[in-house]
């Protein structure tokens, strides 16, 4: 009987719904809890994060005009898919970070009930955020929730997939698209959702995946004049108040650094929206 | 006799009480201020009004102390209902005194005494009206079963509308249960001071709303105070950038009301006597003072010369001059340095290529005057089409399919409003989706409502004022409990920010509880 040789994986970036490595031809070393050698990480670059930007913009359209319904049936589809390599999250999980069995599982369960939970929010949080308002006059008056944009975001550093998730799916609920920063210590997971993404039926660009150095990447998010928001959840080791007096020169709307995982909320959906209120004189018949 | 001749109908300045020096109203009382008195004028006619203390850092730390006070052993102890009744108080107060308070913003700030009497002190009266029936309704509002207060709220207004200002801004904060310190405009304080008379016969518990006079310097101050936990702006998105900055990671909850570029968008299907009324309105209305003014005209080209015409008919009707004349249309620009910056940019807008049409105005000799003008051949490279002029200027550009109207209207960084006008439902409706502003009025311009939020895209800021929105600005959302609930295995999250690295003047946003 013959042993199997492991193929290992090259990790790659994910940028406009393809797998580039850096531009700038640079990877980092990624290893286990303990130490040893995992596998070379992709160390993103500046031009990397601009490429990413330009992906992202240029799906807004898409993914903001597809009706809310569908945005929903994508989210969900991710949850599906997500199942389907639950074994494979598990092990890396559990290789990268040195979590149990146990551990792994319910990290891994939990990432998918959260896919879950905020796909089923695409077609209602419009009717709980939104409202027709009693003017005082002969007019039709409605206020609804639009997405921002491209939402630029720094992923929790201490959880490789539940963080990752906790912050991209809300954010893209509804209709932004993200360019996000994985973690730096854990990055392989994020990959693997990125192959993930790729074969459900997010449309390229949508989720744009950088690994590399949070300090190194993120100021350039923080202060590109095409990203809407900027959500620091994993920014806590970093000088973020630098980077939010960035994101003031364009008057992003930012989030602060996080402890910890972000709870699932609306108010993660709705702090990546516009409101936007129309009005329309009625009466003349 | 031209119809166009009239007799002047002069509002009588003698409804006003008006004291020749105003002091800081903290702490439930007026007392002076630490810096150096200025005066108010007429910008009608430049003459004095009255003379105005000026806050220092030591004035806005009391009126900080006092609101901190307040809001810890009144205002947050206080019952929603309670509360609701002093802006239920408040609201009846401005109405009695309408038409004294409509006077003094006229006076003070040069617009028509029509606007003011008609719009702003109407919409004052309303806005605290509104506001006032939320106090005790805060579980209802859409932010989860048990929002909170924030705090302290630093509020800073601007000259165009001041006492509406004034109400956006103090209205939501107090049914919130917030205290508040605000800032009027340096050129317009007057209506402020008046009500702060109106907030001592409201018997409003000294402390709940603190009112300093002065210029940039004391609203530095204000904004950048480690005691209060939200900002609220109203003014230039360069001074919005400044704040935005300079509360990066000190926990402030911030919005800010910024500037604006509106597209103003007609289709060769336009209701044509309406749509000719709604330009107007939405650069004409408070000399073009307005963030939201329509000041940017996209005409599908078949109509542009036959629209141009009509406006310059239309604009050769109105009658610019004393401001408190009731059939005053154009009143005066609100201070020498702000027609200053109207002269220059239209002075670029002449030489940049586009021709200038203004309406034949006789100017008075005092004062600070504008006639209504018309930019036409306007590009989207031209500064007048992309820099906010705030005065009585319209630029004049063409598209030729819808396509090409969105495209334009979007081109700016700015993102406050936008108007379309067309009879066809489905092309308003497509259009007011793509356009990339907070509020879109459809076949009508400048309409204002507090149950209506207001609030820009962009770089016109963000947050949202008026309505149901409006009042989540200062509240503390108490969601979150419930979904972590709903999912299993989570170890307890929080929603705790970190602390900042490299700042001391970190506090947490939210103290005690409102009921």
């Amino acid at each position: 009987m013959t042993t199997h040789l492991a193929i290992p994986k090259t990790y790659k970036l994910y940028i406009g719904g393809k797998f580039p490595r850096s531009e700038s031809g640079r990877t980092y070393e990624v290893v286990t809890h303990k130490g040893a050698f995992l596998a070379n990480a992709a160390k993103a670059s500046r031009k990397d994060a601009r490429d990413a930007v330009v992906a992202a913009r240029a799906a807004v359209s898409g993914w903001a005009g597809a009706t809310a319904y569908n945005r929903g049936q994508v989210l969900y589809r991710i949850a599906e898919l997500l199942e389907g390599r639950r074994a494979q999250f598990i092990d890396e999980l559990r290789s990268s970070s040195g979590l149990s069995e146990s551990q792994a599982q319910r990290e891994v369960d939990t990432a998918i009930d959260v896919w879950v939970w905020y796909a089923g929010w695409a077609d209602k949080y419009l009717q709980v955020s939104g409202n027709g308002n009693a003017v005082s006059g002969p007019y039709f008056n409605i206020s609804t929730p639009e997405p921002t944009g491209v939402v630029a975001i720094l992923a929790p550093q201490d959880s490789g997939l539940l963080g990752l998730v906790s912050v991209i799916a809300p954010a893209l609920v509804s209709g932004n698209t993200v360019v996000v920063v994985a973690s730096e210590s854990s990055p392989l997971p994020a990959i693997s959702l990125a192959e993930v993404l790729a074969t459900s039926d997010v449309p390229g660009g949508v989720v744009n995946i950088l690994t590399g150095s949070p300090a190194e990447i993120t100021p350039w998010l923080a202060s590109h004049a095409d990203v809407n928001a900027l959500d620091l959840a994993g920014g806590s080791a970093l000088e973020w108040v630098d980077l939010q007096i960035a994101a003031a020169e364009t008057l992003k709307r930012v989030l602060p650094p996080e402890m910890g995982i972000p709870a699932p909320a609306l108010d993660r959906i709705q702090l990546f929206t516009e409101t936007k209120t129309v009005w329309h004189p009625k009466g003349i018949i | 006799m031209s119809f166009l001749e009239y007799a002047p109908a002069l509002e009588s300045k003698s409804i006003l009480h008006l004291r020749k020096s105003y002091g800081l109203f903290i702490d439930g009382e007026f007392r002076d201020g630490h810096g150096t008195p200025f005066t108010t004028i007429s910008p009608a006619d430049e003459s004095p009004i009255a003379e105005i203390a000026h806050a220092d850092a030591t004035d806005v730390d009391a009126a900080v102390a006092a609101a901190r006070h307040a809001y810890e052993n009144v205002w947050s102890r206080m019952s929603g209902r309670d509360r609701g009744k002093y802006l239920f108080r408040i609201a009846r107060l401005v109405a009695e005194r309408s038409r004294e308070l409509a006077v003094a913003e006229t006076l003070d700030n040069g617009k028509p005494i029509k606007e003011s009497r008609d719009v702003d002190v109407p919409l004052v009266a309303a806005w605290f009206f509104y506001y006032a029936g939320w106090a005790d309704k805060l579980d209802h509002a859409g932010f989860g079963p048990a929002p909170r207060a924030l705090g302290v709220a630093a509020q800073v207004i601007p000259w165009n509308f001041p006492l509406l200002m004034l109400a956006w801004k103090i209205a939501p904060a107090l049914a919130a249960g917030n205290t508040v310190v605000l800032k009027p405009a340096e050129t317009t304080p007057l209506s402020a001071l008046i009500f702060a008379e109106i907030l001592q016969q409201a018997d409003l518990p000294a402390g709940v709303v603190n009112i300093v006079t002065g210029a940039g310097d004391t609203g530095s101050a204000l904004v950048n105070h480690p005691d209060v936990n939200k900002v609220a702006f109203t003014g230039s998105t360069a001074v919005g950038r400044a704040i935005a900055k300079s509360t990066a990671g000190t926990g402030k909850k911030l919005t800010l009301e910024l500037g604006g570029k509106a597209a103003n968008i007609v289709f060769d299907d336009a209701p044509m006597d309406q749509a000719i009324e709604g330009i107007v309105n939405g650069i004409f209305f408070n000399q073009g003072h307005v963030c939201c003014a329509g000041s940017r005209l996209l005409v599908q080209e078949n109509i542009h010369d036959e629209v141009v015409e009509r406006l310059k008919q239309r604009l050769s009707t109105l009658r610019m001059g004393d401001p408190l004349d009731k059939n005053t249309d154009i009143g005066a620009i609100n201070s020498k340095a702000q027609l200053d910056r109207i002269r220059a940019l239209t002075d670029v807008g002449e030489a940049e290529g586009p021709q200038r049409w203004s309406a034949a105005c006789t100017i008075p000799d005092k004062g600070f005057w504008f006639a209504p003008t018309i930019f036409t051949g306007v590009e989207t490279s031209h500064r007048i089409a992309r820099d906010e002029i705030f005065g009585p200027v319209l630029s004049v550009l063409t598209f030729r399919t819808p396509a090409e109207a969105i495209a334009k209207a979007n081109n700016t960084p700015y993102g406050l409003s936008a108007g379309i006008w067309s009879d066809k439902g489905s092309r308003i409706l497509g259009v007011a989706d793509r356009l990339k502003a907070g509020v879109v009025w459809a076949n009508t311009f400048n309409r204002f409502d507090p149950a209506s939020p207001f609030g820009g895209f962009k770089e016109s800021g963000y947050g949202r004022e008026g309505g149901r929105h409006g009042l989540g600005a200062y509240l503390s959302s108490g969601w979150n409990t419930e979904a972590q609930q709903a999912l299993p295995g989570r170890a307890p999250s929080t929603k705790e920010r970190s602390k900042p690295k490299n700042t001391t003047t970190a506090r947490a946003t939210t103290k005690g509880a409102t009921k």
